[in-house]
């Protein structure tokens, strides 16, 4: 469907002044996604964002279109309300990893194992921001904040081995840092029929600045990035000398392409529809101080949740003809009293 | 052998009858009440009924614990309760007899399971010596009759073995019972072959039995004779027999038809709540789009978002569940968006009893939310009350945009009773149109959309969904600025939007009928309020006085925030107010803080619903005092 008139970030801009601090990784996401919505061809009334609470769920006051700011974790919920009402939306799920990870947990992996047709875009700081510095389900041990004097004993969460346990069928990763990169995984997800996960590194330069300069800063990219492109091997580094391939238990690791020959690297297939691979992936950095994969982990298939809602409904109404209320009240035994 | 002419002795003829079947949870009484029941209505005696059962799915068989019971109460004239005393109990076994026999008066009827009464089965049930041989049921009459080996060796034919066979006895039972009430076994036999039409031996087993029991009645002359309860003679219309849980979901389905809007309606399994979501997954024709969420708040969190997209958006669940959506009721009252939430309350507080009725929700539906957070609420008085409370509860969310909670309880929903339904030609009209236009002039002369510029009449604010050109906006939980909607955190426009959304619900009290009191001899000096499922025993509380000749004020109210406006004036008309509730008091301190009546408690916290009696002699008490 070609539009008449051709629409522009203003477009999808709202008249509210952004609030988050300056420096915020949170801006440059905002930028990228209000840029690429119009390269997306979509309506801006025909855009839903829901968001939970913490700075990054303040997304949908932004965007000109329509939003719901809801309460903390249940964004995916409202989310599904949505769209098992009207299929014809596009419902996007603004979160972060306190939001998703901590308090919305459950919600969050059930929105993915049902797949509904969401865009779930989980800015990953590693720590919460609004209520100013304590540490979060993705913090690292040992870290020290407001709330962890002696370091926190918390073991975190990998949000993409999550979401691929969840049976997520579309899991993403991107940087705050590469307006080009997020806009690509963003297209890609919102082109995704069912729930398309994408956690993106966003940097908060208040509480916890710096937390992926090992992986994401300029000079550190090539080396520090594992960029996953589907049919090709899996390499990277400055002179792409290194590569990853799966070893015999079925683990991915890197190594010297010199040493082991390009044959030997992993191909990357994102449609492969068992996760087990993808999964050995998102285990390839355990901390985004070491080489870490970005890209698309998986995409495949499945039915949609909202899809088969629709596809039930209609089925009932094939087989039973639209509903007769008055039929359905006078079902069963029914007498007259004169 | 009693010779023919005195077995065709005609049945003798009663105004009503209360029947209580006990037995162990697995020996389906619920399932010889519910069809004892729709013959009886089919017959077209007035009924009302009181399930009883245990929260346990299998809790030990043969224990006191594990009793199931289900009271039907049978009239020739038009009854509000299951009835007080039962004239009957069938009594499975042991266990059965044991936990009800206190509620018995002398005289009364007891059919028991005589097989059922082995030492094994006497001592989980406590007793030292057999009941039935013991000479302690003296003062009942007593008919023992050896329902299990009857019923193996009528169903012999049917091919069951006789460990499946003897699972028929609850048929059994029922074909006795059904001789000695003069049922008609026409829709008995129709329900066992639509029932049972697909597995011919449970078929034929079940059948057999049946026929066996009345036979049994009829050969034996059980207490001589049968029974007979003619037909009520009920307002004309027509009728059928509906529970709670059904009239509500069928009072969404016609709220849904009657606002040109599709249901979305998201719940997580809870009891007594859950038959709401299978009645309604049933009615996907009905565009009915139906979501067991992960938890209860999921299932709020869906329907809000189901109302934001242009839905009629309902979820169901319990206290523990209203519990669990708190913070999302919130939500919705500050998106002033429109929700119903029906509260099928049950006994608290935590998990309480889940298989119990209680009315302890009334003051966590009023208050249950952090901050200012009002909102409507709805009560349900009868089974079939279910279905106008559920349609009232939408019809208010839809015209005011606001979340309402529609109370019911465990007795209601599972209670059954005739309903004379309504013609569907006559439902009103509850839709509400969407805006699709922009609503304000903006400062520099563009036309702009305020998503919380209300109504001048209803302060309810516009109702723009997704998809609408041009009116796109935002809306969340932190305040928002009047008119724009804008976040908003200075002091003066949180006043002013607290006031607002008070206010709102306030004007709500114009919209709603007034407080009708019934007050036949119009001298009454006491005026009994009620509100919810005791309707009927304070009804039948209140026929008991007035046939003493003395004179009472009966009032149930339907709706309890706002109340309605004449009620402050209606109360200050008798000298005495009593209000009877299964909670502690929670109406009574609503009404005396609203009011400052001295409104008298009657308070029942068992489980179970009022008895006619307990309301008569509080009345009595203050009419006398
Ligand atoms: S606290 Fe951190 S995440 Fe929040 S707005 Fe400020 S920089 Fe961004």
């Amino acid at each position: 469907m070609a539009d008449e008139v051709t629409l522009t970030r203003k477009d999808f801009a709202s008249d509210q002044e952004v609030r988050w601090c300056p420096g915020c990784g949170d801006y440059s996401v905002l930028t990228a996604l209000q840029l690429l919505m119009p390269e997306l061809g979509v309506r801006p009334e025909n855009q839903v964002f829901v968001s939970g609470i913490g700075c990054s769920s303040r997304f949908p006051y932004y965007m000109n279109t329509y939003g719901i700011h809801s309460i903390h974790g249940r964004a995916p919920a409202v989310a599904t309300g949505i769209a098992v009402a009207r299929p014809d939306l596009d419902v996007w799920v603004i979160t972060g990893d306190g939001d998703a990870l901590s308090i919305g947990g459950n919600h969050f992996i059930h929105a993915l194992r049902r797949n509904v047709n969401l865009t779930i875009l989980l800015f990953n700081n590693q720590i919460y921001g609004l209520t100013k510095g304590q540490y979060s389900p993705t913090s690292e041990v040992g870290k020290v904040t407001k709330s962890s004097p002696f370091g926190s004993l918390d073991h975190p969460f990998n949000p993409v081995s999550l979401a691929l346990a969840a049976e997520a069928t579309f899991v993403a990763r991107t940087h705050d840092m590469d307006r080009k990169h997020m806009q690509a995984v963003f297209r890609r997800a919102y082109e995704h029929r069912g729930a398309a996960f994408v956690e993106i590194y966003q940097n908060c330069n208040v509480f916890n600045d710096g937390a992926f300069e090992e992986i994401t800063g300029k000079d550190k990219r090539a080396d520090m990035l594992i960029e996953l492109h589907h049919g090709e091997p899996i390499r990277f580094g400055a002179e792409r000398e290194l590569g990853v391939r799966v070893n015999r238990y079925g683990e991915a690791e890197i190594v010297p392409v010199a040493e082991v020959g390009e044959s030997a690297l992993l191909v990357h297939d994102e449609h492969r529809y068992d996760p087990t691979v993808a999964f050995a992936l998102s285990r390839l950095a355990e901390h985004p101080v070491s080489p870490t994969p970005v890209g698309i982990f998986r995409s495949v298939e499945r039915p949609t949740y909202d899809g088969e809602v629709q596809a039930q409904l209609a089925a009932a109404q094939d087989r039973r003809s639209p509903g007769d209320l008055r039929a359905l009240i006078e079902s069963g035994s029914v007498w007259e009293v004169v | 052998m009693t010779d023919s002419t005195e077995t065709h002795d005609p049945p003798h003829a009663l105004e009503r009858v209360v029947i209580r079947f006990a037995g162990d949870s697995g020996d389906g009484m619920q399932l010889v009440g519910d069809r004892f029941t729709d013959a009886s209505a089919v017959f077209g005696n007035d009924l009302a009924t009181l399930p009883n059962y245990p929260a346990e799915i299998r809790a030990p068989a043969g224990t006191i614990a594990g009793v199931s019971s289900f009271q039907v109460h049978i009239a020739d004239y038009d009854i509000v309760t299951p009835g007080d005393v039962p004239n009957l109990l069938v009594a499975m076994n042991p266990a059965a007899l044991k936990a009800n026999i206190g509620d018995l008066v002398p005289g009364a009827a007891i059919i028991a399971n005589s097989d059922a009464f082995e030492t094994r089965n006497l001592e989980k049930a406590g007793y030292e010596s057999n009941p039935l041989e013991d000479g302690s049921l003296d003062e009942f009459r007593l008919s023992p009759v050896p329902m299990t080996s009857l019923t193996i060796e009528a169903t012999k034919e049917s091919g069951a073995k006789p460990r499946d066979a003897a699972r028929s006895k609850n048929f059994f039972a029922l074909g006795l019972i059904s001789w000695m009430y003069s049922r008609p076994v026409e829709p008995i036999i129709a329900w066992i072959d639509e029932r049972f039409g697909k597995s011919q031996i449970v078929h034929d087993a079940n059948l057999a039995a049946f026929k066996a029991g009345f036979h049994f009645g009829e050969t034996t002359e059980l207490f001589g004779h049968a029974y007979e309860v003619h037909p009520a003679q009920l307002p004309p219309g027509r009728y059928r027999n509906i529970s709670g849980n059904v009239a509500v979901a069928y009072g969404l389905i016609a709220a849904g038809r009657q606002a040109k809007l599709p249901v979305l309606y998201a719940s997580y399994p809870i009891t007594p709540a859950s038959d709401i979501l299978h009645e309604l997954s049933k009615h996907k024709n009905f565009g009915v789009r139906t979501v067991q969420a992960e938890d209860e708040i999921a299932a709020i969190g869906v329907a809000i978002g189901g109302a934001f997209a242009g839905h009629l958006a309902v979820t169901a669940t319990s206290g523990p569940g209203v519990d669990l959506k708190a913070e999302a009721l919130g939500l919705a009252v500050s998106l002033e968006l429109p929700l119903v939430l029906i509260d099928v309350q049950r006994g608290g507080p935590s998990t309480g009893l889940p298989t119990k009725t209680e009315q302890a929700d009334l003051l966590l539906a009023m208050y249950g939310r952090h901050g200012e957070a009002p909102l409507p609420i709805v009560a349900a008085i009868s089974p079939s009350d279910c279905f106008d409370a559920a349609f009232e509860g939408a019809r208010l969310a839809l015209e005011y945009r606001t979340p309402v909670i529609v109370l019911t309880d465990g007795y209601l929903a599972n209670g059954s009773e005739p309903w004379r339904f309504p013609d569907v030609d006559v439902l009103p009209d509850i839709s509400v149109p969407f805006t699709t236009e922009a609503n304000h002039l903006g400062a520099d002369g563009t036309l702009e959309f305020w998503p919380y510029l209300r109504d001048e009449q209803t302060l309810a604010r516009p109702w723009a969904i997704p998809g609408t050109p041009g009116l796109m906006h935002r809306i969340g939980g932190i305040e928002k600025q009047d008119g724009t909607g804008n976040v908003n955190y200075e002091p003066e426009n949180h006043e002013r939007m607290t006031h607002l959304r008070a206010e709102k619900i306030a004007r709500i009290a114009a919209d709603i009928p007034p407080a009708v009191v019934d007050d036949p001899d119009g001298d009454a000096r006491l005026l009994v309020v009620g509100w919810g499922s005791t309707h009927g025993a304070i009804q039948a509380g209140a026929r008991r006085i007035r046939a003493r000749a003395m004179s009472v004020a009966t009032l149930q109210l339907t709706h309890l925030n706002p109340f309605p406006a004449n009620l402050g004036e209606v109360l200050g008309r008798y000298a005495k107010v009593l209000v009877p509730e299964m909670n502690l008091g929670q109406l009574s301190r609503l009404l005396r803080a609203e009011f400052l009546v001295d409104a008298q408690r009657l308070n029942k916290v068992q489980g179970l619903p009022f008895r006619a009696a307990e309301i008569e002699a509080k009345m009595l008490e203050l009419i006398d005092g």
